[in-house]
């Protein structure tokens, strides 16, 4: 019955006089206001889903060797040793560390980069070798984060060691008068 | 002369295929949204110019919370049942084999291998939150972590295991270091850190390395 026009089958018999005519209406229903639910609740739950799928670091640690010959040779020149520290304060020295500490210097991790190619662009590209040392104060974000300054900058070697006694009481003791 | 009468067109238009269709889609985006896997606990991950996704098969998780308690999630459920045996055989827990079978509903362990029979036995809705103890990770002598990879191994022999870390930001680095060397200790070099992605700093080597289109490597 729905759609059928009222004017339909020219040649059916009128109704005669005094007969009601019943009001005829559409079961026609406006679907738009639907739609537009429809696409409202598309619109907010891809908004609430979560874009940010995690992403994995990979990371390849060398073995753990006590013999001498197995260990991996560093250039003295191309040497870089980072220290993180308290704070997300870096140290860094080139080379190996002066017995008076005087190539013992500080940056910060904004400062890090220019450290970084700064060396880069001394160093001949397969001597340069970093070494990040963490020491006991600093976070997991700042060693991630020193990590994924290799992969910025494009360093091909870099190693993640313990820091030794002597560098740890350095730090502490810039950190102690507030070098920063 | 009559002119041409024009037919009224209705402008009416049928909602109902466009209505079919929204919902359609909204079915759809329903169904393939996959849920997130319940965690451990809720850490907030650093951030890394790596792209590429974790993977969420085989899955050996070591989730780090910010106090530094130590969690361990499976992503399969007959590896936790074998994880779980292969402890208790080696280490003699006495777990009985009804004790093992629970481990498969276990969605992370965080307790210390002597508590892990009472461990499995809590009702999940218990094993929830921060009142769990973690695996015990103090330091080299007392790294339960160590045996945990070390019957993940054996499980996963001759397939491949995805290795990971999940640490929250603010996770002392003496802790990280223990399970690391805990690692190590298994002959694991490999792994991965969980993290979020960042967008890389415009600039750096590597900005100009992707910029000239080589292939970024992970």
């Amino acid at each position: 019955m729905a759609d059928i026009g009222e004017g339909g089958g020219g040649g059916g018999h009128k109704k005669g006089p005094g007969v009601k005519k019943g009001k005829k209406l559409s079961t026609r229903v406006d679907l738009t206001p639907m739609v537009d639910l429809g696409f409202l609740l598309i619109t907010f739950f891809i908004f609430t889903t979560t874009m940010s799928t995690p992403t994995a670091m990979k990371l390849y640690l060398p073995k753990d060797t006590e013999k001498p010959e197995e260990q991996n040779k560093a250039k003295e020149s191309g040497a870089l040793t980072l220290m993180l520290a308290k704070d997300r304060n870096v140290f860094y020295y080139e080379g190996i560390l002066k017995d008076d500490g005087s190539n013992f210097k500080s940056t910060n991790f904004k400062e890090l980069r220019n450290v970084i190619l700064d060396k880069k662009q001394r160093t001949d590209a397969k001597d340069l070798v970093i070494v990040i040392k963490p020491n006991k104060d600093c976070k997991f974000r700042d060693v991630v984060d020193a990590l994924d300054e290799m992969t910025i900058n494009d360093v091909k070697r870099f190693a993640l060691v313990d820091i030794s006694e002597a560098e740890q009481k350095l730090v502490e003791i810039s950190q102690g008068t507030g070098g920063q | 002369m009559g002119r041409a009468k024009i037919p009224r067109k209705s402008t009416w238009v049928d909602m109902t295929a466009f209505c079919d269709v929204a919902f359609l889609l909204l079915s759809f985006f329903i169904l393939t949204t996959k849920f997130k896997p319940p965690e451990a606990i809720a850490v907030t991950t650093p951030n890394s110019v790596s792209s590429k996704t974790a993977e969420d098969k085989d899955q050996v998780l070591f989730t780090i919370s910010p106090e530094g308690k130590v969690f361990l999630s499976l992503s399969e459920e007959n590896r936790r049942q074998e994880i779980v045996s292969d402890l208790n055989s080696r280490l003699n827990l006495q777990l009985t084999p009804d004790d093992i079978k629970k481990a498969a509903r276990a969605e992370f362990f965080a307790t210390p291998l002597s508590q892990l029979k009472a461990y499995l036995n809590l009702p999940s809705d218990q094993r929830k939150g921060e009142t769990l103890a973690g695996i015990p990770c103090v330091d080299s002598t007392n790294n339960e972590v160590t045996e945990w990879v070390n019957s993940a191994v054996t499980v996963f022999f001759g397939g491949k295991m995805n290795l990971m870390v999940k640490g929250d930001q603010n996770v002392p680095y003496p802790v990280f270091k223990l399970v690391i060397d805990a690692f190590k200790k298994n002959d694991q070099m490999k792994f991965q850190v969980i993290t979020n992605q960042a967008g890389i700093p415009e600039g750096t080597p590597l900005f100009e390395k992707q910029r000239a289109g080589e292939k970024l490597s992970d």
